[in-house]
């Protein structure tokens, strides 16, 4: 066998040089009319989101702001899913809306495929994947889920008050995606910086971002060698052996796949996990049931997913079009926002309720159409799995002070500090 | 009852398989699929294939009424 000289360069190698993207002028500050100038990065819609998305839904649901370069947001069901549909007006190269556009030649492959990707090619780098991500593959690693949850509430013995973001939830992701891409699990904590780096930094200068995100690929790098020296059964090695149109993947396909299965099960699972806890806390009577009705947990975690969903997705507009009344410019964003198409009452019968025995609920909360999320059985997994948990072994517990919750910018929406008091 | 998916339309998402065990399963890479023949709806399980279809985002599970049963029922 020939030695793989796929990954003998530095890291600099395993993706395009974000110099040939385009930075678009960073403006911050206040608010002045979400209508017209909505910023997704600031504490006002970490705090208010939702009702951000009420009110505009119903004066102006499809919002623009001048920032970013020029982004859009639809907030009624009809439009996201009409954006979601619409690969032909719309590309995935750019799905993090911020001031830094990823180089044009990059599609229709993207940075971080499939995500990343447009048609034709998405199809087949998903294809790729879907076999390590339906709901039987995932099952396997449902048992030391489970071990690793009831691991982290042993550890909260003795205290009344914890921190169920930072304590809990935040660690069953890092810990599933670390087992799966055959990573340290002692590497954990630097997993949450380049989950940051990526999703949260959107107002940083470009040259910040871009020094952060090669940390990440150097991580990767070290990751891959380690895995073409000692090869084993997990994802990092399937996708180095893997195959596309009878070649080995490019090395950037490889640490790109790498970088999307690292950063997108993290934050997400983290926040549906913490949302779900938050719910709980502040609504002792659907605590109370869920605690004694274990068996209608998985239809309350399909409305936690609606009601509570933490991912927007972004796409780029292709070229000039009018669309649905509004005129979109090529290269604006558009924040593809599940989470306010889940709370349109034209879509769902008292959208703004959260009912834990909803018995129709067609949500969007992992997406609509081609690209759905990869890992939407990994991460229902792991929701049932650390509320089953949470539930059988802490069945008392309650906000231990509600001001001091926060959440998440940006977009991937969730509690970031959730003190709950405990008995 | 009849049941059917659309290929075209289902992405995976698993609602179906997850609602209603016993009438759709999945491929090896997470497409639904029918495990009754032809479609045919056990009258005991017409409302977990009614479930599934209310639930799929993509509204990829058809329930149709089988034409024959309704004549004989009509």
């Amino acid at each position: 066998m020939s030695v793989d000289d796929r990954f003998t360069s530095d890291a600099s190698t395993l993706r395009s040089d974000p110099a040939l993207g385009t930075f678009s002028e960073i403006v911050s500050g206040p608010v002045r009319d979400w209508a017209t100038d909505f910023s997704h990065t600031g504490e006002e819609w970490a705090r208010g989101a939702i009702g951000i998305w009420d009110d505009l839904r119903q004066r102006c649901p499809i919002a623009h702001t001048e920032r970013f370069g020029g982004a859009w947001l639809p907030t009624r069901y009809e439009d996201v899913a009409a954006v979601a549909y619409d690969t032909e007006h719309f590309s995935s190269r750019g799905i993090i809306a911020g001031n830094f556009r990823p180089p044009r030649a990059l599609a229709p492959v993207g940075g971080t495929p499939p995500i990343s990707s447009d048609p034709p090619f998405h199809h087949d780098a998903r294809k790729l994947l879907l076999p390590a991500f339906t709901k039987n593959a995932v099952g396997r690693q449902e048992e030391s889920t489970r071990a690793f949850c009831a691991s982290l509430v042993d550890g909260l013995a003795g205290r009344d008050v914890v921190d169920a973001a930072a304590d809990y939830a935040q660690h069953i992701p890092v810990r599933v995606i670390a087992d799966m891409l055959g990573f340290p699990p002692e590497d954990g904590p630097r997993f949450r910086r380049f989950v940051e780096n990526a999703l949260e930094g959107i107002d940083l200068p470009p040259e910040e971002r871009l020094a952060r995100s090669s940390r990440l690929f150097e991580y990767l790098l070290v990751q891959i060698r380690d895995h073409l020296e000692h090869p084993r059964e997990d994802l990092t090695s399937y996708l180095l052996e893997a195959e596309l149109h009878g070649r080995k993947l490019e090395p950037a396909h490889v640490a790109g796949t790498m970088a999307l299965l690292l950063i997108a099960g993290i934050d997400t699972t983290w926040s549906a996990i913490g949302a779900s806890l938050w719910h709980l806390a502040g609504h002792p009577e659907d605590r109370r049931r869920l605690v004694a009705e274990p068996g209608l947990r998985p239809r309350a975690v399909e409305e936690f997913l609606r009601a509570y969903a933490p991912v927007t997705m972004a796409r780029l507009v292709k070229d000039d079009v009018t669309w649905r009344g509004v005129e979109m410019k090529a290269e604006d964003w558009v924040l593809l926002s599940f989470p306010a198409a889940n709370r349109d009452p034209a879509q769902f019968e008292r959208a703004g309720e959260v009912l834990i025995d909803r018995q129709v609920n067609r949500h969007a909360a992992f997406g609509l159409g081609i690209h759905r999320c990869v890992g939407s059985h990994l991460a229902r997994m792991e929701l049932r799995v650390a509320l089953d948990v949470w539930l059988d072994r802490v069945p008392e517990f309650s906000l231990a002070d509600p001001a001091a919750v926060r959440w998440s910018t940006g977009q991937i929406r969730g509690p970031r500090a959730l003190p709950l008091r405990i008995g | 009852m009849r049941i059917s998916i659309d290929p075209s339309l289902c992405q995976g998402h698993g609602r179906c398989y997850d609602l209603a065990p016993d009438l759709f399963g999945a491929d090896d890479e997470g497409y639904a699929t029918l495990l009754v023949p032809d479609g045919r709806v056990p009258a005991d399980l017409e409302d977990g294939a009614r479930l599934a279809a209310a639930n799929c985002p993509e509204s990829a599970v058809l329930v149709l009424r089988d034409a024959v049963t309704e004549e004989v029922t009509r």
